[in-house]
């Protein structure tokens, strides 16, 4: 599958005073796609984000957006032009007012869409006249996002778009990004610890763990490919190492076996038919819970 | 999908009818446009909807619009026959509902595999 990759990493290291952010993150989020970005806090998100904009340099590994080398100081501007991003702490210029940061952004970019900016500054309700120091989070978050929407980017990153946003909220920022990304135009990147939002609205889903990515992949293809495997015995379960791939995980409790898989469930119950299970249950496996098993594997 | 199809099914929408553009269905619903588009294109292969290049998706002249209706109400009563067979064995209902999602979930697996 030759899929176009906007954003790719390749073995990227990254190490704060010793603390390892992160540990050889293969990375790939293809052209037109909404990727969900999950992890716990601390798993290496935001500094994910920050390599790929030239915010931090990473210690080793390489990182590209649209193909180029996001370490390069020349090819970062290309990349930062191109894309626009929402971080967690929305650092705008306090002390302007919504109107003023509005045009003040709208002269730097040449591709600026009028017909973006007068559309949510009348849905997202934007009182024009108020600093922005002044501004509830979720506003802000409202801001941030009209003004890079209206930049005409081609890749949207955004860190926790909407932490601290009240449901009603949440639900405008999550309609602006399925209304405008997705699709040829912009290709969107979002962290988030809303497992459901992202079930929601993402079409692809990077899990990432201590530094690494778990899971990568299209999230039909998850929901399509993990299995809980379910055995019981007679007497207690069987030690066992199974041959078949895409065991993920295998825990046993009692009479209980229980083994989660990330492909070919078929020939994972086949070959436990051997140690002659009472009865076997498959069944599908959500997001949340795929999220939950595959950040607390290690250890 | 689902909701598509049931809205042909109960005549919400009938043969002809226009469905809304992708774009604005993802928008209404809040989901990603290239689940929208992978849904119509379903429907298309299922020869419920037919996507018109330019002007949009439409409902099939020939969708089984109505009828499927019955065949449901048919089908009712011998899921709920099954389901008292059950029952009577002494499954609760827990039991039942996953007994019928593994049952499922294992013929969409082998479904797939012929296809």
């Amino acid at each position: 599958m030759a899929e176009r990759l906007i954003i790719e990493t390749i073995d990227l290291w990254k190490t704060y005073d010793g603390v390892e952010a992160l540990r050889g993150l293969n990375l790939h989020v293809p052209a037109g796609s909404i990727c969900g970005f999950l992890g716990r806090n601390g798993a290496g998100k935001t500094t994910t984000m920050k390599i790929l904009l030239g915010m931090a340099r990473p210690t080793s590994g390489q990182a590209r957006v649209f193909g180029l080398a996001a370490d390069s100081p020349q090819a970062s501007l290309e990349i930062r032009r191109r894309s626009a991003f929402v971080s967690e702490e929305k650092e705008l210029y306090s002390y302007m007012t919504v109107d003023e940061i509005i045009r003040f952004t709208a002269a730097l970019f040449p591709r600026w869409r009028d017909d973006l900016q007068e559309r949510y500054l009348r849905k997202f309700e934007l009182p024009l006249t108020r600093t922005i120091k002044t501004l509830s989070r979720g506003t802000r978050t409202k801001l941030a996002l009209l003004l890079a929407l209206c930049r005409g980017a081609e890749l949207l990153i955004l860190d926790e778009p909407t932490s601290g946003l009240d449901p009603a909220m949440a639900e405008e920022v999550l309609q602006a990004l399925v209304r405008h990304g997705g699709g040829e135009e912009l290709t969107v990147f979002f962290s988030s610890h809303q497992i459901a939002e992202v079930d929601q609205i993402a079409d692809h889903v990077v899990i990432i763990d201590r530094g690494r990515a778990v899971i990568s992949g299209a999230l039909d293809d998850l929901r399509e490919s993990f299995r809980r495997i379910q055995f019981v015995f007679d007497g207690d379960a069987p030690q066992t190492t199974f041959r078949a791939p895409g065991v993920e995980r295998v825990v046993r409790k009692g009479r209980v076996l229980t083994v989660l898989s990330s492909a070919g469930a078929d020939a994972i119950v086949e070959e436990a038919r051997a140690l002659q299970p009472r009865s076997v249950d498959v069944v599908p496996v959500t997001l949340r819970e795929i999220f939950l098993e595959s950040v607390s594997a290690e250890d | 999908m689902e909701q598509v199809k049931h809205a042909i099914e109960t005549g919400a929408l009938r043969p002809g009818e226009q469905l809304p553009g992708i774009r604005p269905l993802a928008e209404e619903l809040v989901i990603n446009v290239n689940t929208v588009a992978k849904a119509y294109r379903e429907l298309e292969h299922e020869g419920i909807i037919e996507l018109r290049h330019g002007s949009g998706a439409f409902v099939s002249e020939n969708a089984r619009a109505g009828k499927l209706a019955d065949t449901l109400r048919g089908a009712q009563s011998m899921v709920a026959a099954a389901i008292e067979r059950l029952r009577a064995r002494g499954l609760t209902a827990d039991e039942i509902r996953r007994l019928f999602e593994a049952e499922l979930a294992r013929l969409s697996r082998t479904g797939r595999r012929r296809g």
